[in-house]
């Protein structure tokens, strides 16, 4: 059975005018659906064919004769977890326990805006700034190209993806603007309190 | 002393069609500046290094402390690559290499053809952001290859003779998801006389 490129949880032109419509027709339309088709071509006729992409991931991570597996398969759950970090109207302080939380582990909503800032932003290259729940503890980290918290023994809450493909229409070289206003007007806190329990 | 941002060699338009005006002037005025403030930043507290050329500190990047050496790297090589990206491009250029270049590549990969299928392979196959290039061996040889980031061959103890930019902000306003298209098309710009002069360079 293979996998399928995920429909969008909102319209194409629904973040505008913090993301186009423009972008997500290429970031999801073309990207994501890429790798979902090269994931597809890698394991259709192998034993992987009707494993959950989770365990595909695990499978492949770290070994270096399955890296193009790793990467597309890691790359379609990184992109189906963004889509679902963003809403239309999203973005501004969390509530409720997730508040709590962030204020305990960051010092407060702007301290936890400046290190995952610096954690996107200072990420050299391609790759996804992070806050995730390692050991009971959120952490804000970031990583490279196609690699994810699954596969680094951490529970991912929320990400921004920071290869240029995903700003560089609206955004070009100004990538802190990008994540200036994914965390201004587009994070679906809902989601990450969901992924918090 | 620092480094200085060189002279783009032409018009921000003189790649049109292959790559347009705005990449050009993003890519040369932001991107590359970028890279030459923060390598200048980096360098700005290690006076050791002052007097050595950007090819020297990044040939040995042990020279570097430690606590600069990732800065350096990356801007360093963002500063240097690109200084060689924009010198092996140009307006009107194209055509086939030239002159013992010619002969160089005959031997090497058994002809131009060869060659640009295999710059294309390895700028399709970099995965993220990162660079292909045609170098030159101590021995003589070429050998194409890609890095990745801003990584350069000079690091590998190889020179490079041109080198094609497989960030997505070197083509992603004209073509998007397309690398394959703007690899191609990249051809149709580069300058063998200066690739030639570079090869035959020490």
């Amino acid at each position: 059975m293979a996998f399928e490129l995920p429909a969008l949880p909102f319209a194409e032109d629904a973040l505008e005018p913090y993301y186009s419509a423009r972008t997500l027709s290429f970031h999801h339309g073309k990207h994501h659906k890429a790798y979902v088709d090269n994931l597809n071509k890698l394991i259709t006729g192998t034993d992987l064919e009707s494993k959950p992409l989770e365990e595909i991931i695990l499978l492949a991570a770290g070994d270096a004769a399955k890296a193009g597996m790793f990467n597309n398969a890691a790359q379609v759950w990184n992109h189906t977890f963004f889509w679902h970090c963003m809403k239309p109207g999203g973005g501004g302080k969390p509530s409720g326990e997730l508040a709590a939380r962030i204020d305990a582990a960051f010092g407060g909503y702007d301290k936890f805006v400046e290190q995952f800032k610096a954690a996107a932003v200072g990420r050299f290259g391609s790759g996804w700034g992070w806050l995730v729940l390692e050991g009971g503890e959120l952490k804000i980290v970031s990583t490279p190209n196609a690699e994810t918290p699954l596969a680094k023994g951490q529970k991912a809450l929320l990400t921004v993806d920071v290869w240029e493909h995903a700003y560089y229409l609206d955004y070009q070289n100004r990538r802190p603007d990008f994540v200036q206003a994914f965390l201004d007007h587009l994070v679906n806190w809902d989601f990450v309190a969901e992924n918090l329990k | 002393m620092s480094f200085e941002l060189p002279h783009l060699p032409y018009s921000f338009d003189a790649l049109e069609p292959w790559i347009d005006a705005k990449t050009v002037e993003i890519h040369y005025t932001k991107h590359h500046m970028t890279y030459l403030t923060n390598l200048n930043n980096a360098l700005s507290n290690l006076p050791a290094l002052a007097g050595r050329s950007i090819e020297e500190i990044l040939s040995h990047l042990e020279i570097v402390p430690e606590a600069a050496r990732t800065a350096v790297r990356n801007n360093g090589g963002g500063y240097y690559n690109h200084i060689v990206y924009w010198n092996v491009m140009g307006a009107n250029q194209g055509s086939e290499p030239l002159g013992k270049l010619a002969k160089a590549i005959e031997t090497s990969f058994g002809g131009f053809a060869v060659l640009k299928e295999q710059i294309e392979k390895a700028g399709l196959g970099r995965f993220g952001s990162g660079w292909a290039w045609l170098s030159k061996k101590t021995d003589g040889s070429l050998l194409v290859h890609s890095t990745p980031n801003q990584d350069t061959p000079l690091a590998e103890g190889l020179k490079p003779v041109i080198g094609v930019d497989v960030w997505e902000h070197a083509y992603y306003l004209k073509y998007q998801n397309r690398r394959a298209d703007y690899l191609t098309n990249w051809w149709n710009l580069v300058n063998w006389e200066e690739a030639e002069r570079r090869y035959l360079e020490a």
